[in-house]
C-alpha cells in the first residue's frame, strides 16, 4: 500500500425483527417452511395496497438514535424499479431523497486509539424473496422462489467514506452490529442474512484529498470475509493504477474460495431504478414527542457498558470491550458478577472458557448449557478449597457438555481437592523416592525441581491434590529427610 | 313491469313490499342480458349461478323477516379490474387470463355486507386505459343508444350494463375520467368520489394516484345509495381518508336555489360539439330557472392537465404494472431465461395502448428526464389543485360538459391516440385535483345521451347529489332509455 491510502464507505442492510412484515401482517420470521409466510399483500397480487407497520418505524428510530442520527420530521417512501423474480410487484418500496434520519456517527477503536466514521443515512424498505436454484444460477434448469423473506422489514445504513483500512472497515461493521443488536431491533446475523455489508472501496495518493474512482463489493458473509475482501481490493486497485490502468467504477462480487474480487457489472450496466414517490403510502410525520419518547426508552449502548465495566468493575478496557460486543455476553457476565463478585476472575472465565467451548461448539451464550449461577457456584469452590484452580477447567467443561451443576460433577468424578495433609503423605514421600536425583538437584538450590516434583504429586492424584500444601508437604519431607 | 329498467331504490321498495323477489328480479336481468347481450357486450363473464344463488339467500333472510339494508337483492355489476374472491379477474387484459383474486375488494366486502346479487364483470379498456372500451383485450363493447358507436371508457362495459338494461347497478373506476365519460355517452350517471373517499383496496391499480372506485348507475338517488355503501375509511388503504360518511340520500331535496355554479372559460371554448354546446346551454337554462346563479369563471392551469396527466398516470401505470411478468400468475409465454419469458410475456400479453403508456411512463422516470417530466407535472398538478381552491372560494360547483362529443363511432378515434386522449379533456383535471365530480345525463344530440359534469370541493359530493337531483328532476330525462 506503499504511497497509497484507501477510501472506505459501507452499506448495511440490517433485517429487524418486528413480528409482521413491514406493509402487511405476514410474520416476519426467520426459518419457515418456503411460502408458509406469505399473503396477497406481500405477493403483491393485482389490487392489493401496503399497509406500514408503525412498529418498524419506531425500530429504525431507535437504530438512528443509538447511532447518534438526526431523525426526520418529514420522511416518505418510493419506488425502486427493477425486474427479479424474488421481487413480486417489481419494485421494491424503499426511501430516497428524504430518508427516516441523517448525519450520524459511531466510534471504533484503531491502533491510534478512537475514530469517529459518519454515517450519511438510515433508511427503512422490503427485503425482497429468496431464490432456490438447482446447482449454479448460470446452470439450473428452473429456479424456486420462496417469498417468506418478502416485506420483511430492513435498514439501510450508509456510512461516510471515512474508513481508510479493511481493520477500521470491519471495526465499523463489528461495532455497527453490536449498536444495533444492542438496541434490540435485529438479530444481526450475517449467517442467516439478517445483517449484510457491501463495500465502497477506492484509493488514492497517501496525502490526497481527491477521491478515486471506486468499486462496490457484494457478497462478502462475515466480517473477516469483509477485511480479505477489501485487502484484495485495494492491491487489486493499487496494482492497476501502478501498472498504468485505470479503474473502471464497477460492482465487483467476492469470491470466498478462490479469494478474489471478480466483476459482476460495470457502471454502463447499472439500473436505472426510476426512483419515485410511492403513491399508496402517505409521507410520514414524525413527531419530536415520539423521538424523545423512544428516546427515553433507548438501552445501555456498547460505549456506555464499556466506560462501565471499566469504572465500575475495574476491568481492563480490553476486557470490557470484548464482553460489550454483545449484549447477551455482558448481561452473561454482569449476572454472573452479581453471584460471585470478582469481576476480573469472571472475565476471565468468560473471555477464556466459556468462549472457547461455545466457539467449539457453535452455540449462542444465551444458549450456553453453563448458566452464569454454575459459573459462579464453580469459583466459589475454587475459592473455598474444594477444588483447584486446574481441576475446576476440566469441571467446567463437563458442566458444559451435561449442562450438570458444579458440586454434582465434582462429587460424581471425586474431583475433590485432596487437602488432607495425611492423605497426601505417602504420595509424597513416594515421589521423592522415585527422583533422588530431582531432589538432589533441588537441595543444590535448583528451585526449579520442586515444580518437578509437585507436577509428579499432581498426575499420582490426578490433579486433585491441592498445590500449595503438596508444596509445604514436599519442602518438609526433604528438609526431614537431611536430618 | 320492465324490472331491468326500474332504479335500485324503486326495486328495493318492491321487493320489501314483497311485491316482487330478489329470484325474480335476477332472473329478468338475465333474461335481458340473453335478449341483448350478443349486441352489447358488456360483460366478460356472468355469473348467473352464484347471482342467482344469493338472490334465494336474499328472498329467503326477507322471508324470515330480515331487515334487509338498501341495496339487498340489487343485480350490480363490476368493472373487471375490481377484486371478486374466486372469480377471474383480467382487467379486460390477455396477461392477467385465469387470474383468480384469493380476496374480496373492500367495496365489494361491503357490498356483500348489503346483500348485493353480483351479475358479472363487465369490459373496459385493458387496465383502465382508454375512452372507448376498444382497447379490451377481448372484444369491444357497443353502446346501447347506437350499436355502431363506442360506450365510452374505460368503464363502458358498466355504463352500457346498466343502460342496456343489463344490471340495474355497476362499479366502475375512474382515473381520468373513466366512470363519467362513459356515463355521459350511456345517458347514466356516474360518479367519481374525492380521492380517498371509496378504498382502493381490491382495484387493480392503474395510477394509485388518481385511480376511484365509483358508481355507474340509472339515477342520482341509486348513485346516492351506492355510493352510502362503499364510502369510507379502511385501514387497508392508507391512502383512505379516515373522517365519517354523511347520508347522502339526505342531500337528495331539487333544490338549488341560491347555488353558485361556475362554468370555466377554459371548458366551453374550442373543441367542443355544437350539440354538446346546446346541451350545455340547456343545463344552464333550467339551473338558472331554478334559482341557481351560473357564472364564467377560469382555471388557467386546466389546459395543461392533458401533459401532466399523461406524464404522471403513465408514469405510475409503468411501475403498477411491472408486476406482470409471467412468474406468478396470469399469461407466461415460455422461454430458455427469465428475462426472454418476461420480454415474450409482456409482449404477448399487454395491447398497444398499454405497452404505449407503459413506455411514456418508464421515459418520464428514466434518469436526466425526472426533472423535466415527472417533476414538472406535479408541479403542474399543484397548480391545478390550488386553481380549483381559488374557484371553490367564489363557487358551490363548477359546470362543465362530461365530453366534448356524444358517442364516437367504432374505429373512428382508433388510429389516433391524441384525438382519443381529448375526449377525456373535461374530466382530468378533476382526478388531477382530487375532487369530486359527478356526470349526470344533460340533454340529447339526436339519439344520443350527451351528460354534464358538476365538480365540488373535496367531500362535497353531498353537493354534487342535491345539484345532479335538480336537475334530473327538472330535466326529466331519467325515462328515456335506448331502443335495443
Ligand atoms: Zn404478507
Amino acid at each position: 500500500m506503499k504511497g497509497y491510502e484507501a477510501v472506505i464507505g459501507l452499506e448495511i442492510h440490517v433485517e429487524l425483527k418486528t413480528a409482521s412484515k413491514i406493509f402487511c401482517s405476514s410474520s416476519a420470521h426467520f426459518g419457515a417452511e418456503p411460502n408458509a409466510n406469505i399473503c396477497p399483500v406481500c405477493l403483491g397480487l393485482p389490487g392489493v395496497l401496503p399497509v406500514l407497520n408503525k412498529r418498524v418505524v419506531e425500530y429504525g428510530i431507535r437504530a438512528a438514535l443509538a447511532l447518534n442520527c438526526e431523525v426526520a420530521r418529514f420522511s416518505k417512501f418510493d419506488r425502486k424499479n427493477y425486474y427479479y423474480p424474488d421481487l413480486p410487484k417489481n419494485y421494491q418500496i424503499s426511501q430516497y431523497d428524504l430518508p427516516l434520519a441523517q448525519h450520524g456517527y459511531l466510534e471504533i477503536d484503531t491502533g491510534n486509539g478512537r475514530k469517529r466514521i459518519g454515517i450519511t443515512r438510515v433508511h427503512m424498505e422490503e427485503d425482497a424473496g429468496k431464490l432456490v436454484h438447482q446447482g449454479t444460477v448460470t446452470t439450473t434448469p428452473y429456479s424456486l422462489v420462496d417469498y417468506n423473506r418478502t416485506g420483511v422489514p430492513l435498514l439501510e445504513i450508509v456510512s461516510e467514506p471515512d474508513m481508510r483500512s479493511p481493520e477500521e472497515a470491519r471495526a465499523y461493521a463489528e461495532k455497527l452490529r453490536s449498536i444495533i443488536q444492542f438496541t434490540g431491533i435485529s438479530d444481526c446475523k450475517m449467517e442467516e442474512g439478517s445483517l449484510r455489508v457491501d463495500a465502497n472501496v477506492s484509493v488514492r495518493p497517501a496525502g490526497s484529498q481527491g477521491f478515486g474512482v471506486k468499486t462496490e463489493i457484494k457478497n462478502v458473509n462475515s466480517f473477516r470475509a469483509l477485511a480479505r475482501a477489501l485487502a484484495y481490493e485495494i492491491e487489486r486497485q493499487i496494482s492497476v493504477l501502478e501498472e498504468g490502468g485505470r479503474i473502471v467504477q464497477e460492482t465487483r462480487t467476492w469470491d470466498e474460495g478462490k479469494g478474489v474480487t471478480l466483476s459482476l457489472r460495470s457502471k454502463e450496466e447499472a439500473h436505472d431504478y426510476r426512483y419515485f414517490p410511492e403513491p399508496d403510502l402517505p409521507p410520514l410525520v414524525i413527531s419530536r414527542e415520539w423521538v424523545e419518547e423512544i428516546r427515553r426508552t433507548l438501552p445501555e449502548l456498547p460505549d456506555a457498558r464499556r466506560e462501565r465495566y471499566m469504572k465500575e468493575y475495574g476491568l481492563p478496557a480490553y476486557d470490557a470491550g470484548v464482553l460489550t460486543t454483545t449484549r447477551e455476553i455482558g448481561d452473561y457476565f454482569e449476572s454472573c458478577v452479581r453471584l460471585y463478585p470478582r469481576p476480573k476472575t469472571v472475565s476471565n472465565w468468560v473471555m477464556g472458557e466459556l468462549a472457547r467451548l461455545l466457539n467449539a461448539t457453535n452455540t449462542e451464550i444465551t444458549a450456553s448449557p453453563v448458566k452464569p449461577e454454575q459459573l459462579a457456584t464453580l469459583l466459589k469452590l475454587i475459592d473455598d478449597g474444594t477444588i483447584s484452580g486446574k481441576i475446576a477447567k476440566t469441571v467446567f467443561e463437563e458442566m458444559f457438555n451435561t449442562g450438570k451443576d458444579p458440586q454434582a460433577v465434582v462429587e460424581e468424578q471425586g474431583l475433590v481437592q485432596i487437602t488432607d495433609a495425611a492423605a497426601l503423605k505417602a504420595v509424597v514421600e513416594k515421589v521423592i523416592a522415585a527422583n533422588p536425583k530431582v531432589v538432589a538437584d533441588f537441595k543444590q538450590g535448583k528451585d526449579k525441581a520442586l515444580g518437578f516434583l509437585v507436577g509428579q504429586v499432581m498426575k499420582e492424584t490426578r490433579g486433585k491434590a491441592n498445590p500449595q500444601l503438596v508444596n509445604r508437604l514436599l519442602k518438609e519431607s526433604i528438609a526431614n529427610s537431611d536430618n | 313491469m320492465d324490472l331491468c329498467f326500474l332504479p335500485a331504490h324503486e326495486l328495493g321498495r318492491l321487493l320489501r313490499e314483497k311485491k316482487v323477489s330478489a329470484v325474480e328480479l335476477a332472473g329478468a336481468v338475465y333474461s335481458r342480458i340473453d335478449a341483448v347481450e350478443s349486441r352489447v357486450k358488456a360483460y366478460l363473464l356472468t355469473l348467473k349461478e352464484e347471482a342467482l344463488n344469493q338472490a334465494r339467500a336474499v328472498d329467503a333472510a326477507l322471508a324470515s323477516g330480515e331487515e334487509l339494508l338498501p341495496l339487498a337483492g340489487i343485480p350490480l355489476a363490476v368493472k373487471d379490474n375490481i377484486c371478486l374472491r374466486g372469480v377471474e379477474t383480467t382487467c379486460a387484459s390477455k396477461i392477467l387470463k385465469g387470474f383468480i383474486p384469493p380476496y374480496d375488494a373492500t367495496v365489494i366486502e361491503r357490498l356483500k355486507e348489503q346483500r348485493v346479487v353480483f351479475t358479472g364483470k363487465t369490459n373496459m379498456d385493458e387496465f383502465a386505459m382508454g375512452s372507448s372500451t376498444e382497447n379490451s383485450g377481448f372484444y369491444p363493447t357497443a353502446n346501447p343508444w347506437d350499436l355502431e358507436r363506442v360506450p365510452g371508457g374505460s368503464s363502458g362495459g358498466s355504463a352500457a350494463a346498466v343502460a342496456a338494461g343489463e344490471a340495474v347497478l355497476a362499479l366502475g373506476s375512474d382515473t381520468g375520467g373513466s366512470i363519467r365519460q362513459p356515463a355521459s355517452f350511456c345517458g347514466v350517471v356516474g360518479l367519481k368520489p374525492t380521492y380517498g373517499l371509496v378504498s382502493r383496496y381490491g382495484l387493480v391499480a392503474f395510477a394509485s394516484s388518481l385511480d376511484q372506485i365509483g358508481p355507474i348507475t340509472r339515477d342520482v338517488r341509486d348513485c346516492a345509495l351506492l355510493l352510502n355503501a362503499i364510502a369510507g375509511h379502511d385501514p387497508r388503504d392508507s391512502t383512505s381518508a379516515p373522517q365519517e360518511v354523511p347520508d347522502y340520500t339526505e342531500f337528495l331535496v331539487p333544490d338549488v336555489r341560491g347555488f353558485r355554479i361556475g362554468i370555466p372559460r377554459e371548458y366551453v371554448g374550442e373543441g367542443i360539439a355544437p350539440e354538446v354546446r346546446a346541451v350545455l346551454n340547456r343545463v344552464v337554462e333550467l339551473l338558472e330557472g331554478m334559482g341557481a346563479e351560473v357564472e364564467e369563471t377560469s382555471l388557467p392551469h386546466v389546459r395543461y392537465s392533458l401533459p401532466a396527466y399523461y406524464l404522471i398516470a403513465p408514469a405510475e401505470a409503468s411501475s403498477n404494472l411491472a408486476r406482470y411478468d409471467g412468474v406468478r400468475y396470469g399469461l407466461r409465454v415460455p422461454a430458455e431465461d427469465v428475462v426472454t419469458m418476461y420480454k415474450r410475456t409482456r409482449s404477448q400479453g399487454f395491447g398497444a395502448e398499454v405497452k404505449r403508456r407503459i413506455m411514456l411512463g418508464t421515459y418520464a422516470l428514466s434518469a436526466g428526464y425526472y426533472d423535466a417530466y415527472y417533476l414538472k407535472a406535479l408541479k403542474v398538478r399543484t397548480l391545478i389543485r390550488r386553481d380549483f381552491d381559488e374557484a371553490f372560494k367564489r363557487f358551490d360547483l363548477i359546470l362543465s360538459p362530461t365530453a366534448p362529443t356524444p358517442a364516437f363511432k367504432i374505429g373512428e378515434k382508433v388510429a389516433d391516440p391524441l384525438a382519443m386522449y381529448l375526449s377525456d379533456i373535461f374530466t382530468l383535471a378533476v382526478n388531477l385535483a382530487g375532487v369530486p365530480a359527478i356526470s349526470v345525463p344533460g340533454g340529447f344530440a339526436g339519439h344520443l345521451p350527451v351528460g354534464v359534469q358538476f365538480i365540488g370541493p373535496p367531500f362535497a359530493e353531498g353537493q354534487l347529489f342535491r345539484a345532479a337531483y335538480a336537475l334530473e328532476q327538472e330535466a326529466g330525462l331519467a325515462a328515456k332509455r335506448p331502443a335495443l
